[in-house]
C-alpha cells in the first residue's frame, strides 16, 4: 500500500526488506532515523555504538559472520570511521555490508559541509545516492546485491533533503537470506603487509568491474529530451530541482551510482547533446571526473560549491527565470536556536561565564553556550576535541592557563571520543580541568540512549558506565560531582579544581529537562514590588524570562521551575519552590 | 493540477511536524503526489523552523523556494513576517497572532517589530490573522495551536470535514482526539 515515508525511514525499510539483520550506528543529524526506524523491526538486531569507528567495525564483524549488516552516521562520522573503511575496502565482505552516510549541505546541524562522495573515490568503494524515499528503499536493496556480487562494502549516501523529506513509497515483503557460512581465510581477512599487497590489485580490478556494471546499471538512467540542445548530468536531490525547472526538451542523465562513474555512458550522453551542464551540490565531483575523461562540461562556473542548491538556484544557474518573492522592509530579528528553559547546561555555563574562564567546547546541545548572553565558549571543532585540546592549550602555555581554562563535553560525546583525550591528560601530566556535562541522554540528535544512560537502543536495561569510576581508572584522582542547578556549589567546586595542582574531572549531573521522566516544578512567579529591573535574571539567557514594562516576566508555558534565575536575584523577586 | 505549496513555519517545539504529518496523510488519501520536508536537529531548539508540504499530479523538489508558496501557515507572528519572500503573488499568509520573543529581543539586542499584521497588509500581502493560542486554550490545551491553524487552512481547500477528521484521528493519540477536533473546529470557524 502506498504511504508517505521519510527518506531515512525508507532506507530502514529497504534494509529490512533486503534481509538485513544487524545494525550498529552512532546518532548524527541527518542520519539518525535510519537506525531508529531499523530498530523497530524485530528481525533486525540494532544498537547504538559508542562511536562510528566501533559501529563500522561491528557491522563488518556481522558481515564476516555471514549476516547482512548496516552502519549509519553523518558525514563527519565517516571521518571517525575512515580507518576501518579504507581497509575493509581491501578485505571485502562475507555477507553484504552497507555504510550509510548522510551529508548536511547548508549545515543545518553540523560543523562543516564536507562532501562524502570524495570518500568513495579515496577508499575505492562503490557509492549509491538516492534522490527520494522510493529510491531509499530500492537503493538499500541494490546496495546489498552489489556488495555480495562484487565482494565489497557499499556506501549509501543521503543528504538532508532526501533524509528528512517524506515522499510516496510502496513497501514490499522481507526476504530472509540464509546466513552465509564463515570460512577462515587469512589472505582475505588479515591485512598485514604480505596479504594486503595481494589485496590491493584485487581492489583495483573490482573498481574496474564496478565501473563496467555502472555503465548499464538501471540506477543510472537517461531521460531523453525532445531536443538535443542541453543535457544535464545530476543526482540526489539536485535531480529533483532539475526536473522541477527543466521542460521536456532537456535531456537528463540521472546518476544513482555516484562512484565509480560510467565513462562510456557519460561520453555517449555528452555526445548526444550540444552542451552539457553538471548540477551537483558542494564539490564539482562529477564535473571533475567528466573533465578528466576529456568531456567539455560546465558546472561549478554556474553553481556555488557552498551550501545547498534549490530549484530557484538551479533555474538561475541554467539561465532560466526563477520566481521572485517580496521580503518585508521591516527588520526581522533572527531567531537562533537556544538552550531550552530548564536546560541543566545553563547554570553551569553561567558560572563559567561569570568566572571569565577560557572554555574549550565540544559537539552537542551545549555548543549553544557559545551564543549571547552566555558567550561562554572559546572553541568547538569536533567530537572529543575539548578534552584533547585543553591539554595542548595548557601544555603550550607552560601551565599558566591551568587555573582559568576548562574543557566541557557531554556524556555521549565523552563516550564517543573524550576518553582517550582524558587518558592523555593523565598520562602526560597536565593539570587540566575537564567538565563532563552528564544530562543522561544524547540530547542534540533527539534523545538517543548511550553507554552512560543504562538503557540500549531498544529501550531495554543495559550495562551503565560509571563515569566517576571510569575517570579514576583512566588516571584522574580528583573527580567531583556537582548539580548544575546549584550555582554556588558549581562555582566553589570549579574554583577548587582549577586551583588544584593536578588534573581533575567535574561531572555536572542532571538529566535533560525534555526527558519524559523528568518532573518539572511549578513555574516561578515575579514579585513586581521587589523587582528592581536590574536584569540580572536575564544574564542566563533563558527563553522563559523577558522584561515587560521594565519588570521581569516569566512565561508559564516554558518555565520548568529550575530556579537558576532566582539564585541571581539579589532582591528575592523571583519566587518558587527552589 | 499545478503543484500547491504550503509552508508551515514557527518556533521549534510548537508542533509544526504534527501539522505537516496530518496534512500529508490527508493529501495522500486524496490521491495526490505529496512531498513533505522537515528540519531536525539543532535548529529545533527554540529556533526558527520550516516545514514544506507540496502536492499535485507530480511533485519533484521536496522544498519550497522564494516566490512559490501558495500558503504560509505561521505558528507565530514574527515567523510569518520572516518568510514573506517565499509567498507567491496572490498567495495567503495564515498566521497566529501570538508573539514569542527570540533571544536577541530577550537580551535587548533587537526589538520585536510592532503591528506586523498591519505592516504585512500594507506591503500588499493577504493576511488571515487569528489568535490561535486563545482558541487552542479554549479547546483544552495551549499545545493545540497546530490543529487550530489546520482548521483555518481547511477553509481554503475543498476537502470535506470527514476527510479532515480521518486525517486528524490517524495523526493524534486517541486520548487527545476530541480536544484536537475541537481545536480544528474553532480554527475553521474563527
Amino acid at each position: 500500500m502506498k504511504q508517505l515515508m521519510l527518506g531515512n525511514e525508507a532506507v530502514a525499510r529497504g534494509l529490512y526488506e533486503a534481509g538485513c539483520s544487524f545494525v550498529s550506528s552512532y546518532p548524527g543529524t541527518p542520519s539518525t532515523e535510519i537506525t531508529e526506524c531499523a530498530a523497530k523491526y524485530s528481525e533486525i538486531y540494532a544498537e547504538w555504538a559508542p562511536n562510528e569507528k566501533v559501529a563500522v567495525e561491528a557491522a563488518f564483524g556481522a558481515s564476516l559472520a555471514g549476516r547482512r549488516s548496516f552502519c549509519g552516521m553523518k558525514h563527519v562520522g565517516l571521518n571517525v570511521a575512515a580507518d576501518p573503511l579504507f581497509t575493509i575496502a581491501y578485505t571485502g565482505v562475507n555477507a553484504g555490508m552497507i555504510i550509510g552516510v548522510a551529508d548536511d549541505a547548508g549545515m543545518h546541524s553540523s560543523q562543516n559541509e564536507q562532501d562524502s562522495r570524495n570518500y568513495a573515490k579515496a577508499a575505492k568503494l562503490p557509492m549509491l545516492e538516492p534522490s527520494d524515499s522510493s529510491e531509499g528503499i530500492a537503493f538499500a536493496k541494490l546496495a546489498y546485491e552489489i556488495s555480495e556480487q562484487f565482494d565489497t562494502p557499499v556506501l549509501l549516501k543521503m543528504c538532508t533533503r532526501v533524509a528528512h523529506s517524506q515522499s510516496i513509497v510502496e513497501p514490499a515483503e522481507r526476504v530472509e537470506p540464509a546466513q552465509k557460512p564463515y570460512e577462515k581465510n587469512p589472505p582475505k581477512y588479515i591485512m598485514m603487509p604480505g596479504f594486503a599487497k595481494k589485496r590491493h590489485p584485487i581492489v583495483e580490478e573490482r573498481l574496474k568491474a564496478l565501473a563496467e556494471f555502472a555503465e548499464t546499471a538501471p540506477c543510472n538512467r537517461v531521460e531523453r529530451g525532445t531536443e538535443n540542445k542541453l543535457g544535464i548530468i545530476t543526482s540526489s536531490t539536485c535531480y529533483q530541482y532539475v526536473r522541477e525547472v527543466c521542460g521536456k526538451e532537456v535531456s537528463v542523465l540521472k546518476l544513482g551510482m555516484i562512484w565509480p562513474l560510467p565513462t562510456k555512458l557519460l561520453r555517449e550522453f555528452a555526445s548526444s547533446v550540444e552542451r552539457v551542464i553538471v548540477v551537483e551540490e558542494l564539490d564539482g565531483f562529477i564535473e571533475d571526473y567528466c573533465k578528466t575523461i576529456g568531456l567539455k562540461v560546465e558546472g561549478k562556473n554556474r553553481f556555488s560549491n557552498i551550501g545547498e542548491l534549490s530549484q530557484n538556484l538551479v533555474a538561475e544557474g541554467l539561465g532560466l527565470q526563477a520566481p521572485q518573492g517580496k521580503a518585508l522592509e521591516t527588520v526581522i530579528p533572527p531567531r537562533p536556536p537556544v538552550m531550552c528553559a530548564g536546560c541543566p547546561h545553563r547554570g553551569l555555563y553561567y558560572v563559567l561565564s561569570k568566572l571569565k574562564l577560557t572554555v574549550i567546547g565540544d559537539i552537542g546541545c551545549y555548543t549553544l553556550g557559545a551564543v549571547a548572553p552566555l558567550n561562554a565558549v572559546d572553541s568547538v571543532i569536533c567530537m572529543g576535541a575539548s578534552v584533547s585540546g585543553i591539554h595542548g592549550f595548557n601544555k603550550a602555555n607552560g601551565g599558566k592557563t591551568d587555573g582559568n581554562t576548562v574543557a566541557v563535553i557531554g556524556d555521549s560525546t565523552f563516550m564517543h571520543s573524550g576518553m582517550t583525550g582524558l587518558v592523555n591528560i593523565a598520562y602526560n601530566d597536565s593539570k587540566s580541568t575537564v567538565i563532563i556535562l552528564d544530562n543522561s541522554i544524547t540530547g542534540m540528535t533527539g534523545h538517543q540512549q548511550n553507554p552512560t544512560t543504562g538503557f540500549n537502543l531498544k529501550g531495554d536495561p543495559a550495562a551503565k558506565v560509571d563515569l566517576e569510576a571510569l575517570c579514576h581508572a583512566l588516571g584522574i584522582a580528583r573527580v567531583r560531582v556537582v548539580d548544575p542547578y546549584d550555582l554556588g556549589q558549581c562555582e566553589s567546586v570549579i574554583k577548587e579544581e582549577l586551583a588544584a595542582d593536578e588534573a581533575s574531572v567535574i561531572i555536572s549531573r542532571r538529566p535533560c529537562a525534555l526527558l519524559k521522566y523528568v518532573k518539572h516544578k511549578k513555574p516561578l512567579t515575579v514579585d513586581t514590588e521587589k523587582c528592581k529591573s536590574c536584569k540580572m535574571c536575564m544574564k542566563v539567557g533563558c527563553p522563559a524570562i523577558s522584561m515587560v514594562d521594565g519588570k521581569a516576566k516569566i512565561d508559564n508555558t516554558l518555565c520548568t521551575g529550575c530556579g537558576v534565575c532566582a539564585q541571581l536575584c539579589k532582591f528575592g523577586a523571583l519566587e518558587g519552590n527552589v | 493540477m499545478k503543484t500547491c505549496n504550503v509552508m508551515i513555519v514557527g518556533v521549534g517545539g510548537q508542533g509544526s511536524l504534527l501539522a505537516s504529518k496530518l496534512l500529508g496523510k490527508l493529501l495522500l488519501s486524496k490521491g495526490y503526489d505529496v512531498k513533505v520536508s522537515e528540519v531536525h536537529g539543532m535548529s529545533q531548539r527554540g529556533g526558527s523552523v520550516v516545514t514544506y508540504v507540496r502536492f499535485g499530479d507530480k511533485v519533484y523538489s521536496p522544498v519550497i523556494d522564494k516566490g512559490e508558496a501558495d500558503f504560509i501557515v505561521s505558528f507565530e507572528l514574527l515567523e510569518a513576517a520572516r518568510w514573506t519572500e517565499y509567498l507567491r503573488k496572490g498567495g495567503t499568509i495564515i498566521t497566529n497572532t501570538q508573539e514569542m520573543n527570540p533571544m536577541p529581543v530577550i537580551t535587548g539586542a533587537a526589538e520585536y517589530p510592532k503591528n506586523l499584521v498591519d505592516t504585512m497588509r500594507a506591503a500588499g500581502f493577504t493576511v488571515d490573522a487569528l489568535d490561535a493560542l486563545s482558541l487552542a486554550e479554549r479547546a483544552g490545551s495551549s499545545k493545540a495551536v497546530n490543529l487550530v491553524l489546520m482548521g483555518r487552512l481547511s477553509k481554503y481547500f475543498d476537502f470535506t470535514e470527514v476527510e479532515w477528521m480521518q486525517a486528524i484521528d490517524a495523526s493524534v493519540p486517541p486520548k487527545f482526539k476530541e480536544m484536537n477536533e475541537r481545536a480544528f473546529a474553532l480554527g475553521a470557524n474563527a
